[in-house]
């Protein structure tokens, strides 16, 4: 069945990264260095919503169904 | 009252707009018969990317994370923030689960989480604990979309005290349910659209507006820094201390691991079309995040702004900040926001209950020869009764305790992990292990949550989801999220049981799965009911 190898893509490894990252308090839990006047608790925080976005979409574009004609 | 005049006509009108869309929505997309649950709970099962996007969307991000999020960050400060890495890490999760959900489920015309453990374990009892555990974990999910509209009506003017005062609320809740009753899963889709434009109206307004009038976002955290200096609470601050940093990613963990176990996110994603929209808006739903995260952050500004809430109901602070803030008619536009909000995962969650009750109680123990027509009606009725109980629960009931009771439904929801999630990936478990698991991971998530006390509501149980370890014999002042460690225990004993159960041979029920059928797709002759809908 050659469809099911579908979902043993190395590529879904990566998606463990956005998982992992907002995970460790230690990266992000300091007030210093600030941004438009944030601390870096929160723009960090908010910026690994770029960094989710950015892995599922590349999962997304080396996993997806190839169209057959 | 009177001085709220421009804001109640307002959103008055616009929600009367939303009304007439909910009942024009059965017209929408029309199928040829809309008296099965593939049409009515599941909207024919072929919504494509947009649909799915603000359906989800619409779905997740509930009128009461719009107040109550903030009202967390007002309240606690950093602590609060935990809903920004919780749905950050929700999505890749539900990236590499809720696919093989929504094949299997296709295939086999599944429309509920316990429909799947049915099949997959060859246990009708589990199958029911999944079924129950999940409309027992939805109900006080509705009644707080109620809470939500609550705190916009208290700071209206409109919900004050006596009988009258609940009418606006008894209003609403009767137009929601009978367009819900007519159009099902359509109305919901349809209206999600007017939801999230408002939403994103208004946040996108205040976060630039409130801030110019309140001195720049360094003004606003050093006001907010100020008062958690002030106070003697010592878990509270712009940051996390040493003590709350455990119990932050636990519950962000944990809540998001819970998110897609819950049966309304479930209905959401099963009515996508096919694998690349579910796996497209994964990545396209995190831009409801960054709103979140801005949205949260409306917290500071009120304190900033010097609100207090009314009452004991620190849910109007968000309300009140807008009413404050804004012209009149902005506020109302708004309100309606925070309104219409409530009302499509109110929707969402109704037809998901209903479809639990109907597919898993109803077809299994009292009608097993049903007709697709029998359980789309038996569902419509379902989902009416649902909703008058959520009505019921807030009117006489105190609103903390259905906050309360929605704490308990993160941490029981969250029980159905090993066999619904875990059940996706492997079949090594024993039903007898899954379901020692689980009353394992209940029994002891109760007993934490009971011996969670909270002085500052008054509670000596039930009072939060942070757990102190130290209650555990541990010499530490950390706490952790309930809900982790009742799935921890979970795990072990569903693992015991497993060992257990093969050692003594118990018979095992039949998987009614191929490992081939995790992998399916649209146009897949595997899949039936895509061809099929609207003529089954």
């Amino acid at each position: 069945m050659p469809d099911d190898k579908r979902d043993r893509s190395p590529w879904y490894w990566l998606l463990l990264v956005p998982i992992a990252i907002p995970l460790m308090p230690f990266l992000f839990n300091a007030d210093e260095p600030r941004l438009f006047g944030f601390p870096l608790f929160y723009w960090l925080q908010i910026a690994f919503i770029a960094l989710g976005v950015g892995t599922t979409t590349l999962v997304y574009q080396m996993t997806k169904r190839r169209r057959r004609p | 009252m009177s001085e709220h005049i421009t804001e109640i006509v307002i959103f008055t009108l616009l929600f009367l707009v939303v009304s007439g869309m909910g009942f024009v929505a059965a017209r929408w997309r029309r199928p040829t018969d809309l008296a099965s649950l593939n049409e009515w709970g599941l909207g024919g099962r072929n919504f494509g990317s947009w649909i799915t996007w603000f359906l989800i969307g619409g779905d997740l991000y509930t009128a009461y994370t719009f107040v109550a999020v903030p009202a967390l960050l007002f309240g606690a400060g950093a602590a609060g923030f935990f809903a920004v890495p919780y749905t950050v890490i929700t999505y890749p999760i539900v990236f590499l689960i809720m696919i093989r959900l929504w094949s299997v489920s296709h295939v086999h015309s599944l429309v509920t989480p316990a429909d799947f453990v049915r099949l997959r374990f060859g246990s009708p009892t589990l199958a029911l604990l999944v079924a129950i555990t999940g409309i027992v974990a939805t109900m006080p999910y509705i009644a707080l979309q109620l809470v939500g509209i609550e705190a916009v009506l208290q700071t209206m003017g409109v919900a004050g005290s006596g009988f009258l005062s609940d009418l606006p609320l008894i209003i609403a809740f009767v137009i929601l349910a009978a367009y819900t009753y007519q159009s099902g899963l359509r109305a919901p889709a349809l209206i999600a659209f007017v939801k999230d434009i408002l939403i994103y109206l208004v946040i996108l307004v205040a976060i630039i507006y409130i801030p110019a009038r309140l001195g720049g976002w360094s003004a606003i955290f050093g006001d907010a820094a100020a008062k958690f200096q002030a106070t003697p609470a010592p878990g509270d601050g712009v940051l996390l201390n040493q003590n709350n940093q455990l119990q932050y990613v636990t519950l962000a963990l944990g809540s998001a691991l819970a998110l897609f176990l819950y049966p309304h996110s479930v209905t959401g994603v099963l009515a996508s079309r096919n694998r690349d929209v579910i796996k497209r808006n994964m990545s396209a739903l995190p831009a409801y995040s960054l709103l979140l995260a801005l949205i949260a952050l409306l917290g500071f500004m009120a304190i900033s702004a010097g609100i207090k809430p009314i009452g004991t109901n620190v849910n109007t602070v968000v309300p009140q900040l807008f009413d404050q803030m804004f012209p009149d008619w902005f506020a109302g536009v708004a309100f309606a926001a925070v309104g219409i909000g409530a009302l499509v995962p109110a929707a969402i969650m109704s037809i998901a209950a209903a479809n639990l009750f109907t597919r898993n109680i109803y077809r299994e123990y009292i009608n097993k020869n049903a007709t697709d027509a029998q359980e789309a009606g038996v569902s419509k009725v379902t989902s009416l009764v649902v909703k008058v109980g959520a009505v019921l629960f807030i009117l006489l009931i105190d609103p903390q305790f259905s906050i309360d009771l929605q704490l308990i439904g993160g941490v029981i929801i969250l029980q159905t992990l090993p066999s619904v999630a875990i059940g996706l990936f492997t079949r090594w478990f024993h039903r007898g292990g899954l379901i020692a698991g689980w009353i394992a991971g209940m029994g002891s998530g109760m007993l934490m949550l009971y011996n969670i006390a909270n002085p500052a509501i008054n509670h000596a149980h039930f009072g939060g989801s942070a757990f102190a370890l130290e209650k555990l014999g541990l010499d530490t002042k950390m706490t952790i999220y309930a809900g982790f460690l009742a799935l921890i225990v979970n795990l072990v004993v569903a693992v015991l049981g497993t060992v257990v159960a093969r050692a003594m041979k118990a018979p095992d029920g039949p998987d009614g799965t191929q490992p081939d059928q995790y992998s399916a797709d649209e146009g897949d002759p595997r899949i039936k009911d895509l061809d099929l809908s609207g003529s089954t």
